[in-house]
């Protein structure tokens, strides 16, 4: 391609963006940076693909990446979905970087719904892919309400919603997309990530970058910013437990998903990081599905 | 103590607006006291609703100001606080009864998060205790409070009325503002209102500004009365006295047609 030609020269139009544009993406992450949590609008430029495959994340990570990155690219946890294959493929091409599907190797990780398990460390970057970043959304559809909403910190609604979900389940039902509360001044979603990841948004050492391509919207979290949960005091945050371990590598405390394994209805449970259950099992791990081959794989 | 019964709560100097060319409303002046229950009667267009909406500070006067007493004692020019010093009023210090109960009520959250609401505004996190706040002013605004996780829209309309009541009461406000809150509700329903809202003024000591071209209403709840027409005030004074002896032609009108069958 001769894109690809032209960025492998050198220069600031690497990895897909003109140099216009990249200022431009730069500039608003950096904003983000100083105002953690709070949601920079940005020119959001159109993709060779559809939003709903991440174009706003994909435009960060064009953004930020340099010749020396190693990148990673998971959906769902995975490194093999058709969705994570396509964007690494895409930057393997435009930005000629290095790739990787393990976590420790990355430099930036770009992801839409995970965190991964191993924790992240100083350095490393991660690039949400967010399709809604705004929390207030289904409480206040007026976008110059939610703007005044924010500059306020005016969020008893947020509360509300949780009232709603405890009078009406019992407990706060929301999974996924559960709001949070950023160094106590604004409230930003993490979505679409399940609220089993929300722990690990802080006081992570990594930086965390959040894009939205249909919204134009950038937001982030710089590295050690506290990010809480909201909850009531009587109700408070939980994250979602697991009964069982992981079913090929045996670890607990990881998210799981639900897995059918034959036509009869088996299924089991195991690991959403690919990369995590991977390096568990290389590591001579086990679970109750899976007794190891990693005599034969080493072999 | 003597300063809080001496200096009014709110008062409105030489208060305008014009719409262009059009008059609003023009020089209204007076002294609102705690406890003080004022009726702003007049004929359609006669400018209740926008001078109801200069004094709660959502319309921005041409002429004039309106000073209110704040919780902690400072009289303070509406005009000059902050758009979130304003909110933080509205939703502690003030009420707002709308006469269309859609536009005061969220008909999307149960009657429990709308009477909740204010409390999670500024700053409750103890589901419980919200709860327990919740249901009691289902209680004292009579309903049913098994009724709580409903949604206003399974309501009818004296229940709405009800619930924006206790929506607003639950932070202890100083002063609530009524827009023709009987308007559209059947005649033994408005009784029944009129009857709850006069008992919770006398027993909270509530300052209340109710805008009605229903001279009963004026009657039943105000101490004091308000005349306006095209635009101004043409009478004030005690409701029994603009009531029984008005001094203007158009008073005499108004109280002739309306209460005398
Ligand atoms: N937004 C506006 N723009 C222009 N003129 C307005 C506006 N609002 C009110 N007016 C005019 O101001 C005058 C007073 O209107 P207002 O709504 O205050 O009357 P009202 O006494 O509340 O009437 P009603 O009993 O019908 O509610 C009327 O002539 C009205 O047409
Ligand atoms: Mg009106």
């Amino acid at each position: 391609m001769t894109a690809s030609t032209a960025t492998a020269a050198g220069g600031y139009a690497f990895a897909y963006l003109d140099d216009q544009t990249k200022r431009m993406i730069r500039r608003a992450i950096l904003k983000a940076i100083a105002i953690p949590g709070h949601q920079v609008p940005f020119a959001a430029r159109d993709m060779p693909m559809p939003y709903g495959w991440g174009t706003g994340g994909i435009q960060v990570t064009a953004a930020i990446l340099g010749p020396a990155d190693v990148l990673k690219v998971i959906d769902q946890g995975a490194d093999d979905t058709t969705n994570a294959v396509s964007i690494r493929k895409f930057f393997k091409t435009t930005a000629n970087v290095a790739v990787t599907t393990r976590t420790t190797e990355a430099t930036v990780i770009q992801t839409r719904h995970r965190i991964p398990e191993t924790p992240l460390g100083p350095g490393q970057i991660l690039v949400y892919q967010v399709p809604i970043p705004e929390p207030l959304r289904f409480l206040e559809p007026r976008e110059t309400e939610t703007r005044v909403m924010h500059a306020l910190a005016d969020y008893g609604l947020m509360h509300v919603k949780l009232y709603e979900d405890i009078a009406t389940h019992g407990r706060i039902a929301k999974t996924y997309a559960y709001p949070v509360k950023v160094e106590g001044r604004y409230v930003m979603d993490p979505s679409p990530t399940p609220k089993f990841d929300n722990p690990k948004m802080h006081l992570s050492p990594a930086l965390q970058l959040f894009g939205a391509g249909r919204e134009k919207r950038i937001y982030a979290l710089p590295p050690f910013t506290h990010v809480v949960s909201l909850d009531f005091e009587d109700h408070p945050f939980e994250p979602t437990r697991f009964d069982a371990p992981c079913a090929l590598c045996g670890a607990t405390g990881v998210y799981l998903d639900e897995v059918v394994t034959d036509d009869a209805g088996g299924r089991m449970f195991v690991c959403s990081d690919t990369d995590h259950c991977e390096t568990r099992r290389a590591e001579g791990h086990h679970g109750t599905e899976w007794a190891g081959e990693a005599t034969e794989a080493t072999a | 103590m003597t300063d809080t019964l001496s200096t009014p709560l709110l008062s409105a100097e030489n208060l305008g607006r014009d719409y262009g060319a059009r008059i609003g409303c023009r020089d209204v002046a007076f002294d609102l006291f705690e406890g003080e229950v004022l009726a702003i009667v007049g004929e359609s267009g006669s400018g209740k609703s926008t001078l109801l909406n200069l004094l709660s500070g959502q319309l921005a006067p041409t002429a004039g100001r309106v000073a209110y007493r704040m919780r902690d004692g400072a009289t303070r020019d509406l005009g000059s606080l902050s758009e979130a010093e304003r909110r933080f009023l509205f939703r502690t210090d003030w009420g707002f009864v709308h006469q269309d109960a859609t536009r005061g009520l969220r008909m999307g959250v149960s009657a429990g998060g709308n009477v909740g609401e204010r409390l999670m505004a500024v700053g409750e996190r103890h589901y419980g205790r919200i709860r327990a706040a919740a249901e009691d002013w289902l209680g004292r605004v009579e309903i049913d409070t098994t009724r709580i996780d409903e949604k206003p829209t399974a309501y009818s309309g004296g229940m709405r009325q009800r619930l924006q009541i206790a929506r607003n009461l639950v932070t202890a406000p100083r002063l609530v503002f009524m827009d023709e809150p009987t308007g559209g509700l059947d005649v033994s329903v408005q009784a029944r209102l009129l009857d709850l809202v006069r008992g919770l003024v006398a027993d909270l000591g509530l300052a209340v500004i109710v805008v009605t071209h229903d001279l009963a209403v004026a009657r039943l709840l105000s101490h004091r009365t308000m005349v306006m027409k095209d635009g101004r005030v043409i009478e004030q004074g005690l409701t029994d006295r603009v009531l029984d002896d008005p001094r203007e032609a158009y008073t005499q009108l108004l109280v002739s047609s309306i209460l005398q069958p």
